[in-house]
């Protein structure tokens, strides 16, 4: 706070100044500034440059859902097993995360319908430790695909995450089949399992839920991939690709199915759902 | 000549010694033999106060020492009329990843796992146990032809991890690990997965999703390897110690954690210094944890597969 501010604020019949430090937006890609409303407005993608910036889970769910969506709600998981500590401890950092992002941990679930068709959406919150997937995670996304099953339609979930959360060494390596077997009994159960890939999916969450939906879409522009870019340049010794990684490329190579601009991908999903929920049998 | 690990020094000298007497003694007339079996004691003595508290960082220097038993020397001792199976159907034949078929102490078995190689050119070939998609796809079609004739499948872990290249990632190393660890928990015959050396990461779950989880005593099994841990979260690899502290990456902390199921021991001072004995003990126990699942039908071996790791947390 600068001197000026400190006396202004200090002095008691003065009008506090309404005007929030984050009124522009600064678009990462291109450096666009656009007021936040408006990049709010135009689903917090870059209107200059298309740039699909991160979103956390309160901003999808109202994107991607009809009014009227319920959140559910966050299973409690075991905190800290390891007592773990780098520079910081690790409680230390969930407590943080706790208080930015006002989350519980890393995935939200909800449930409502999209343009009338019922789903349960996961979405990961980059946000919170770089959406880690974690206990916390593992077990967020079994309630998701345990209350699909429950309500008879299918599990959309949007990833965005840096990896497995090392502060819980090898039980963060354990949500990897934990995920899986969750979404085995979806897909016993006969529905379908979608996933959204958004910037950026990587590490061990890419290698375990992220790349087993039975459709597979990806939000342009964004990282995707299993090793860490900097960990292949130190392995091959030279530059990656141009595009390398990215949605498009992975489009390319055969990895997803579609790449959707933010603005389509509300009547994309409510389409895909239509089509892949079960029939009712005739009774 | 065995390879010493650093913290191996005192041990190694007292070893020379030893060696260094009994030549001298089997040369000469001098009768020493009772100072050279107190010497002797004494470098066993202090081999085994060693081993018996190596911290995490060295265990992972154990779990990665040259000397270990790999793949190979296990298929040789441990199974008979060993049939390799190659190639992924679509790519190629990843030598990172190795299986087939064979026989267990009479049981038939199907048997997948990572090779590292021992020598520079065979470590190269193998590309050092990682593995690129092909491997982990052709791990899936191992699974799937044992799960179809009934076959258990054992499967040994050694690897770094995955390998991290501009190919491996364009073929969809993701997808490929994901699809091998939903093929593990898919089976209908059981799964053993042991750990035998490094369990590097997604690299490592994708052939360790398993019914059991044994881990031989001085192996690794981490999310991350300590040096990786280190870079990010202290930002410098020197802290692989710390990181190797704080992950828990030894036997005995994944065993009370859950993760694991069983440790096999190993002999004095490591698998590397008495490999057929190792071999042996660790044969014997995939052999009992398989007869675990006689009587068991396919249903119900799935299951316990499914719920042991929805339970984990």
């Amino acid at each position: 706070m600068s001197w000026l501010n400190r006396v202004r604020q200090s002095i008691p019949f003065l009008p506090k100044r309404e005007t929030p430090d984050n009124l522009w937006h600064k678009c990462r890609e291109c450096g666009t500034m656009v007021f936040t409303k408006e990049y709010q407005e135009n689903l917090s993608v870059c209107p200059k440059c298309d740039h699909h910036g991160r979103i956390g889970p309160r901003a999808r769910f109202e994107q991607i859902f009809d009014p009227g969506y319920s959140t559910l709600p966050q299973p409690q998981v075991r905190e800290d097993p390891l007592k773990f500590r780098d520079s910081k401890k690790y409680t230390d950092r969930i407590k943080a995360a706790r208080q930015s992002t006002g989350e519980q941990d890393a995935l939200i679930n909800a449930s409502g319908t999209i343009e009338g068709e019922r789903a349960v959406i996961g979405v990961q919150d980059f946000a919170f430790m770089g959406g880690s997937m974690g206990m916390g995670v593992g077990a967020a996304f079994v309630t998701g695909a345990r209350a699909a099953i429950e309500a008879r339609c299918p599990y959309i979930i949007f990833t965005a995450a840096g990896g497995a959360r090392m502060q819980e060494g090898i039980l963060s390596l354990m949500q990897m089949p934990k995920t899986t077997v969750a979404i085995a009994e979806l897909k016993e159960a006969g529905l379908p399992y979608i996933v959204v890939l958004t910037d950026p999916t990587t590490g061990g969450v890419t290698a375990s839920y992220a790349m087993l939906g039975d459709v597979q879409i990806s939000e342009p522009g964004a990282l995707i991939g299993f090793a860490g870019q900097r960990v292949i340049e130190s392995t091959i010794r030279e530059k990656l690709p141009e595009g390398f990684q990215r949605a498009e490329y992975l489009l390319d190579h055969g990895m997803v199915d579609m790449v959707v601009h933010r603005k389509d991908l509300r009547e994309r999903l409510a389409k895909l759902v239509a089509y892949l929920t079960p029939q009712k049998a005739a009774a | 000549m065995a390879t010493y690990l650093d913290f191996e020094k005192p041990i190694a000298e007292l070893e020379a010694r030893v060696a260094e007497l009994r030549d001298t003694a089997a040369a000469g007339s001098l009768n020493i033999d009772a100072e050279v079996d107190k010497l002797e004691a004494k470098a066993e003595k202090l081999l085994r106060d060693t081993y018996g508290k190596l911290t995490p960082w060295q265990k992972t220097q154990v779990a990665r020492h040259p000397e270990r038993p790999h793949f190979k020397d296990y298929i040789a001792a441990l199974i008979n009329d060993f049939v390799p199976l190659a190639g992924d159907r679509a790519f190629a034949d990843d030598q990172a990843i190795i299986g087939g078929l064979g026989t267990l102490s009479g049981r038939k078995v199907m048997v997948i796992g990572h090779e590292k190689g021992d020598d520079t050119a065979s470590r190269i070939k193998h590309n050092f146990g990682m593995a690129k998609p092909e491997g982990y796809r052709k791990a899936i079609r191992l699974m799937q032809l044992a799960d179809r004739f009934g076959i258990p499948v054992v499967t040994l872990v050694d690897t770094p991890g995955a390998f991290p290249g501009v190919q491996a990632e364009e073929r969809g190393q993701a997808e490929a690990i994901a699809r091998s660890t939903e093929e593990c928990l898919a089976l209908s015959v059981p799964i053993v997965a042991v750990i035998v050396g490094e369990g590097g990461s997604g690299g490592a779950i994708a052939l360790a999703a398993a019914n059991r989880v044994l881990m031989l005593e001085h192996s690794v099994y981490a999310v991350i390897s300590p040096e990786g841990c280190a870079s990010i979260l202290w930002r410098t690899a020197e802290k692989a110690a710390d990181a190797a502290e704080a992950m828990r990456v030894t036997a005995d902390h994944l065993k009370e954690l859950g993760v694991i199921d069983r440790i096999v021991a190993e002999p004095v001072g490591g698998a590397h210094r008495q490999r057929e004995a190792a071999i042996a003990t660790l044969g014997a126990a995939i052999g009992e944890e398989l007869d675990r699942y006689a009587g068991m039908t396919g249903a119900q071996i799935r299951s316990e597969r499914r719920q042991k790791f929805l339970s984990i947390a």
